[in-house]
């Protein structure tokens, strides 16, 4: 048997020896060999991650293996090793990172057939996988920040991917930048951290929390979630993320859908601890993700870029997830994160496949009647939207209805909202699938005359992932009917702390029954009024030349979120730095080093004039130096 | 009595030493140099330094001031050929080297006075030649050498490099 | 007996008029001179000092500087005929290529 340790350790290493040997060889290797070192990594460190789950799964509760790779740092007081910990929580999240991400680069290999950057984007691709497994994998904040901004870096070099187009970059810097900022909340959380607790470790950090006053565990993790409102897209830091559908659309199912953007999910649920001893910080976890839920669902009712319709709803399902973080049920909130995984990348990348086959084209006005040319296309979309919408037994179904049971039993104004915030994501998500696929061929005759399905290595990650949304709930099904809900059972050693301190109410069966079918019949009733407008009456969204009522103007361009920050926070910023630059930058530091030069250059100018060659000056300079010397011998 | 004949011969020195710097005519300046040489020469016998005033006269007032007769009459220098400074210079002149005495003097400030305790003998030819020939016998033997390179150096820098080019050009 | 400091002032005035002279005429030969009075000077002291510290070194010295010296007037005044036969004067302020 392989040492245990070995086998940790591989799991992040083989996407890394992966990037390498791409990244080193993109100019030489062809399509075939970057593909097969490239997936093949995953693929593996997808075994790995299953065989680590399976061992986890048989051993006693409470089990967790920590590997230490080496010390990395060790200055003065101040010491960190590179040590991983398995534990249920990371080895969940190994399994959807690893399996998705391998499903994702199957998927690439024929998407991206035809691009120039393959290997480039192979390479980042691997190099994405290592970085979210440190940042899952790690035990202790340095690691986790090392591949929290790892992932922010590919997220950059991914979205930039195709980088002759101004506009793409301009939305990678802005994804990076938006993260910088959250990040800087995120250091600063560490620094407390480790000031307070002395040391970086999770479990250092977790045994000692109850000791700590509620003040700095506030701060703290107020701080910490600030970090994960720039990565995870909540309000006020998520504009980035439908600017950042400018990447290939793989990139946005495997980081912007599944996995990058959950970062801020499992580091809250991570540090659920720290949360629960910090109230405050819970409610502003729960409030922010409410209003970020509905939202962005409410913009996304008005969008006509297939992928922006899919980015804005992966913002709305993020704040549900926080919203399922904020009441306390750290375990629905991965679940929903979980099953978010799998059907919000079978989305994209059917989107991907729509996209494909009509040579580019994303607007949606321009799609339609696309049924009949794209069925397999058309079969695993259906199974995505049915899971998003939370219809039974689809996997959205259980989460979702868990997060809005919880939500029941704390308040009803939350469980309104959160309700609202569904029927508004079933109801733009059938709009998209039906003004795609049903109706009116709307597309342009070129567009029209390459259409073809997909080829299999598109098509059976979307199959797979199809099967996944539909199974992918049955691991959490509650007891009320009749399951043993096996997710939040394999969790509770991560839970368990928090959970012990603040007792959740259980609802009685009944009420989750009523809770159930009112939710599933409005959504039910919302399915059918966005079939009735937009099959029935055919109604299509008005064409760009056509001016939109007021209302409908706003919440088309994002309620001006882009221009307020614009206005308010870049504009000030560039005078501000323009100022910088002609007054402390020209005027100051320039004229200061120029002034150096300058000055020696005109010192010795006038110096030069000393030798004017006349002898009597000469001795007359003789004279005055002996006088000066005498004079600093007498007086010294 | 030995105090008024260095007065005397102090303000001869001084007074004769200013004439050499403000006269007019080259030959006057030489004259008055002379004139301040035999009056350190005095100062010399004052402090019983024999020997030395009597080389004193010999080298500096005999030779080297004939040598510079010599040369002013050989390039034939007179009171209208003379070049002057213009008269800034020459007040800034007087500035440094005003400043010049009083740097000497402040240092001079607070040294303890030595008076002398007895005449003393070394002055003597006797004595001096004593030392001379055994302490300090080697830079004597030296110093023949360095007038032997003084000698040759002054005759080839004498020499001319065109033949017949010894004539001095005299100005009409 | 007469106070070294007497003597002491009278070669630090001689001195100060050498000076004086050397920065106040154009006429090389007048700047030797007056090189040769700053010499005397020197000398005096140094006799002075001799003779007040009982030691024989300082008159050996002035023994010196005077074969020196004659040594220095020697080749100094051959070069001042170098220098007017080539320049047709004496001015000091001819020789004025030892600049920039």
């Amino acid at each position: 048997m392989v040492d245990i340790k070995v086998l940790i350790a591989l799991v992040p290493i083989l996407p890394l020896i992966g990037f390498l040997l791409v990244a080193l060889n993109t100019k030489r290797f062809v399509q075939g060999v970057t593909s097969i070192i490239a997936c093949g990594s995953v693929l593996a460190s997808f075994g790995i991650s299953l065989s680590l789950f399976i061992l986890l799964l048989n051993a006693p509760e409470g089990t967790q293996y920590t590997v230490t790779l080496f010390d990395w740092i060790n200055a003065g007081s101040f010491s960190s090793s590179v040590s991983f910990l398995i534990d249920p929580l990371s080895s969940l999240m190994l399994l959807i990172i690893t399996g998705v991400g391998f499903l994702i680069h199957v998927y690439s290999i024929g998407y991206m057939h035809h691009d120039e950057g393959y290997n480039r984007f192979f390479s980042y691709l691997n190099l994405f996988v290592f970085f979210m497994l440190l940042l899952v994998m790690g035990s202790n904040y340095l690691l986790m920040f090392v591949g929290w901004e790892g992932v922010g870096l590919c997220s950059y070099l991914l979205i930039g991917f195709w980088f002759k187009n101004q506009d793409y970059n301009n939305a990678a810097n802005k994804a990076f930048i938006m993260n910088r900022i959250g990040d800087l909340g995120l250091v600063l959380g560490v620094i407390l951290i480790f000031v307070n607790f002395g040391s970086l470790q999770y479990t250092d950090v977790f045994a000692n929390a109850m000791t700590k006053d509620t003040q700095t565990l506030t701060l703290i993790t107020v701080l910490l979630f600030i970090g994960a409102m720039g990565k995870s897209a909540q309000i006020p830091l998520y504009t980035w993320l439908p600017d950042a559908m400018a990447g290939p659309t793989p990139v946005s199912a495997l980081i912007h859908a599944a996995t990058m953007v959950t970062a801020g999910i499992y580091m809250v649920a991570r540090n659920n601890i720290l949360y629960t001893l910090s109230p405050i910080a819970l409610e502003l976890v729960l409030y922010t993700g409410l209003i970020t839920a509905v939202f962005a669902a409410t913009i996304a009712v008005a969008q006509n870029d297939i992928k922006k319709v899919l980015a804005y709803s992966t913002v709305s399902q993020l704040g549900l997830m926080f919203v399922a973080l904020g009441l306390g049920s750290y375990s629905t909130g991965i679940f929903h994160m979980a099953t978010h995984a799998f059907f919000k990348a079978l989305l994209f990348l059917c989107a991907g496949s729509v996209i494909h086959a009509l040579s580019n084209e994303q607007d949606i006005r321009r799609m339609g009647g696309l049924r009949k040319y794209l069925p397999i296309t058309f079969f695993t979309f259906l199974i995505g939207v049915l899971a998003i919408s939370g219809i039974p037994p689809f996997a959205g179904f259980f989460s979702k209805d868990e997060i809005l049971a919880n939500a029941f039993s704390h308040s009803y104004l939350v469980w309104g909202v959160a309700a609202f915030a569904s029927l508004l994501t079933s109801f733009y998500m059938f709009r998209l699938f039906f003004l795609t696929f049903y109706g009116t061929e709307r597309a342009w005759e070129k567009a029209m005359s390459h259409i073809h399905e997909s080829p299999a290595s598109i098509t059976i990650p979307l199959s797979v992932l199809a099967v996944l949304s539909f199974a992918g709930g049955f691991m959490g099904v509650p007891e009320s009917l009749g399951g043993s809900h096996w997710l939040s059972e394999f969790l509770t050693p991560v839970f368990s702390q928090s959970l012990s301190i603040v007792q959740h109410h259980h609802l009685d069966h009944a009420t989750e029954y009523m809770l159930m079918a009112t939710i599933v019949g409005l959504t039910i009733v919302t399915i059918v009024i966005a079939y009735v407008i937009y099959v029935s009456k055919k109604s299509v969204p008005t064409p760009e030349s056509e001016k939109l009522n007021p209302v409908h103007n706003i919440v088309y361009k994002k309620y001006l979120i882009d221009e307020i920050y614009h206005a308010l926070i870049v504009r000030p910023l560039y005078a501000l730095s323009h100022a910088f630059d002609i007054f402390i930058e020209r005027l100051g530091i320039d004229r200061i080093v120029n002034g150096m030069g300058d000055s020696v250059q005109e010192g010795s100018k006038t110096l030069r004039l000393l030798q004017n060659g006349g002898i009597g000056f000469y001795i007359f300079a003789m004279v005055i130096g002996i006088i000066v010397l005498l004079t600093l011998t007498v007086l010294i | 009595m030995t105090l008024n004949l260095f007065y005397f011969l102090s303000f001869v020195a001084i007074f004769s030493a200013l004439l050499v710097v403000f006269s007019k005519s080259p030959v006057y300046s030489v004259l008055y140099l002379i004139i301040t040489f035999f009056s350190i020469a005095g100062h010399y016998v004052i402090l019983n330094a024999q020997f030395l005033a009597v080389v004193h006269v010999i080298v500096y007032a005999g030779a080297i001031m004939v040598l510079f007769l010599y040369v002013i009459m050989l390039l034939n220098l007179n009171k209208e050929s003379e070049p002057h400074k213009s008269n800034l210079l020459k007040f800034a002149a007087a500035i440094c080297s005003g400043l010049l005495m009083i740097v000497l003097v402040g240092s001079l400030k607070g040294t303890e006075v030595l008076v002398q305790q007895a005449p003393s003998d070394i002055g003597l030819v006797k004595n001096l030649g004593k030392v001379l020939f055994t302490d300090f016998l080697l830079p004597f033997e030296i110093a023949s050498i360095l007038l032997l390179a003084a000698m040759v150096g002054a005759v080839m820098l004498g020499k001319s490099d065109k033949p017949g080019d010894n004539k001095i050009h005299v100005k009409q | 007996m007469i106070p070294i400091d007497y003597y002491l002032w009278l070669s630090a005035a001689l001195f100060t008029i050498g000076v004086l002279g050397v920065l106040f005429r154009r006429n090389a030969i007048i700047i030797f001179m007056c090189i040769e009075l700053m010499l005397n000077a020197v000398n005096l002291i140094m006799v002075a000092f001799s003779t007040y510290l009982n030691d024989a070194s300082g008159q050996v010295f002035v023994f010196f500087i005077m074969a020196v010296a004659a040594a220095e007037v020697a080749v100094g005044l051959a070069i001042l005929i170098m220098m007017y036969r080539n320049t047709q004067t004496t001015d000091i302020n001819v020789l004025n290529r030892l600049k920039w």
